[in-house]
């Protein structure tokens, strides 16, 4: 009783709002990396160096009014921001934090198939917000946005078999041992790879330049412009939780999950003493903070370049790597 | 008992929403009906076993078919409701009972061939040497229910399997051809 | 009541696939009674897996993999007509989808 269901559901708790709460001070690191970037300061009012801003924003949002516009489908459009922020959260029940069962929920055997089906659930969320507005710029937006997510998906799926090749397990705690074991990190073994992840990843959570479902000129705010409040923040909260999961699984499947960096060379194995979950965690923020220094550099992408990289470039490239992966496989 | 739980629970909503599917005013909540349908259907398979099975459920048929229905409906947004046009000659009633005609029979079927309600024991019986549950080893949570249905489906159903990838091949290039104003 | 049977699960994708028949026979939205031939395929799904569990045969969930791929392929295709057919007549209820050539 103590092991199958206390302490899951104390971990599920944990994990939960620690979620919430990095989602939060992600909001906050990326206005001040912004700022900084811009040569500004940032938030500075609230607390030291603005750190209470983050607590401040949650505040501010579920303080507002909450407004469902007067023809919108009531239910549909209450039920839209549940729908996208909950599988964002799913997908933690299976991301190992470290290489002992105390630090994940639970290590399945298919998990990473599991990670990207109940990503693939979040389209629900943005397409059934823009639908329930019941206006038009965020019924194109949704419909931009979902177009995009899923293009991006297939390309991203793809990239990502090349990887299972390579390891022979779906079960993301196998896929990190996959890496110590080897002594190389798959990073350097899948390079291409990696860029196609990562670039699938940026345009799977709408993040600049792929941003085009958000773009405020053209959109007026994107899927959820008739969103205000509470709802409107768990549709924010869905987004940064995303990008947690994009970098979760760009570090667990490229970069070692909770390994040190390079685990087999001796004269590195001071980097051993730190506890493999401050690695995770710490690689995770590198991460976004490239997420957030890439929406400071690059400008937007036009909609029918989007969907040409992502279609006629990445996918090709993908299924490349796929092959060229397989033959070396089989021939080594 | 838990398992009994279980069943009870999901086999009532499986088929409340399965009822609200068809029986819904709007496509697009009958949608939302289907999703939420084909996502417990999926626990049902975990239950059974069938994990692989059940992520491509959720993969394909929720993440993906799903998706493509809501678009259509989206897309078809109607001037005027669907439902108001009945042929004269159409007779709903009839429907309905011919649909419990063939459910009585599917019925009948099941009870009669399956003994009266006793479960048939029959370890291994059908085929089970081409295809057999092997033992794994002490792997994570579940059993390598995965690394079996992949060794099979590459063995002993590779052509269905390669069949199977041609026809999704064509079904591409036909639903292009279809949807495309211009080619 | 208590013991879970395989016989349940085959009552259960019965009256599943009851109710996908009836919505393809009652429902004059064509886009829905697609979704209920997608329910029907489930029911048949269901179906194979407990037998499969059953049996300790993994073949019922070859073919349900396999029914996954035909489901995706009809619904491409089938939603390919529906938007082709829409754009010429304006209309998805099947009861004015009567004449061969338009």
């Amino acid at each position: 009783m103590m092991d199958t269901v206390v302490v899951p559901l104390l971990k599920i708790a944990v994990l939960l709002n620690a979620v919430l709460v990095a989602v939060t001070f992600l909001v906050l690191m990326e206005r001040k990396v912004i700022a900084w970037a811009q040569s500004r300061l940032g938030p500075m009012r609230v607390g030291p160096y603005g750190i209470l801003q983050a607590i401040a924003d949650p505040i501010k949002l579920i303080l507002k009014e909450d407004i469902t516009p007067a023809r919108a489908d009531k239910y549909v459009f209450t039920l839209a921001p549940i729908m996208s922020l909950v599988p964002a959260l799913v997908v933690f029940s299976v991301v190992p934090f470290g290489p002992d069962p105390f630090y994940y929920v639970s290590d399945i055997n298919v998990g990473l198939l599991f990670v990207i089906s109940v990503t693939s659930i979040g389209v629900y969320g943005i397409i059934l917000g823009g639908w329930a507005s019941n206006s038009k710029y965020p019924l194109l937006a949704s419909l931009r946005a979902s177009a995009q997510l899923i293009s991006y998906e297939i390309a991203v799926t793809m990239t990502l078999v090349s990887v299972i090749l390579t390891t022979g397990t779906l079960s993301l705690v196998g896929i990190v041992e996959a890496q110590r074991e080897g002594g190389l990190w798959f990073a350097f073994v899948q390079p291409v790879a990696l860029m196609l992840v990562f670039i699938g990843g940026l345009a799977e959570t709408n993040r600049a330049p792929f941003d085009l479902p958000e773009a405020e000129t053209e959109l007026t705010g994107g899927f959820h412009t008739e969103y205000s409040g509470m709802r409107f923040s768990l549709f924010f909260l869905a987004e940064y939780a995303n990008m947690i999961v994009i970098s979760a699984v760009v570090v667990i499947m490229f970069f070692g999950g909770w390994l040190a960096p390079f685990p087999n060379v001796p004269a590195l194995s001071f980097l051993g003493l730190v506890p493999a979950w401050i690695w995770f965690i710490g690689k995770i923020f590198l991460f976004l903070y490239v997420f957030i220094w890439i929406r400071a550099t690059l400008p937007r992408y036009r909609y029918d370049q989007l969907m040409g990289l992502g279609w006629k470039v990445l996918i090709p490239i993908a299924i490349g790597n796929l092959v060229v992966t397989g033959i070396l496989k089989v021939a080594l | 008992m838990a398992e009994a739980i279980v069943f009870w629970t999901l086999a009532v909503l499986i088929l409340g929403l399965g009822i609200m599917v068809i029986s819904a005013r709007s496509a697009v909540h009958s949608v939302l009906f289907l999703v939420v349908n084909f996502l417990l259907v999926a626990v049902l398979y975990v239950m059974l076993n069938a994990e692989f099975v059940a992520v491509i459920q959720v993969l394909v048929y929720a993440g993906g078919i799903v998706v493509l229905y809501l678009f259509v409906v989206m897309l078809v947004s109607l001037k005027k409701a669907p439902e108001r046009y009945a042929d004269p000659r159409r007779v709903a009633w009839t429907g309905t009972l011919l649909a419990g005609a063939v459910l009585l029979e599917v019925v009948a079927i099941v009870v009669a061939s399956s003994g009266g309600g006793e479960p048939a024991a029959t370890e291994g019986a059908l085929g089970a040497a081409d295809t057999p549950f092997a033992e794994c080893g002490a792997g994570p949570l579940v059993s390598c229910n995965t690394e079996q249905l992949g060794w099979v489906l590459y063995t002993s159903y590779l052509i269905p399997f390669e069949v199977a990838s041609m026809l999704l091949l064509v079904a591409m290039i036909g639903a292009i051809v279809l949807a495309k104003r211009h080619l | 009541m208590l013991e879970i049977t395989p016989l349940h699960y085959s009552l259960l994708s019965a009256a599943l696939f009851m109710i996908g028949v009836i919505g393809v026979l009652v429902r004059r939205n064509v886009i829905i009674i697609f979704m209920s031939i997608e329910l029907i395929l489930n029911a048949v799904n269901i179906n194979l897996i407990a037998l499969s569990d059953q049996l300790q045969d993994l073949a019922g969930q070859v073919f349900v993999v396999f029914v996954i791929a035909v489901a995706a392929a009809e619904a491409a295709v089938g939603l390919g007509i529906i938007i082709a057919f829409y754009r010429n007549k304006e209309t998805v209820n099947i009861d004015e989808i009567q004449i061969m050539r338009w």
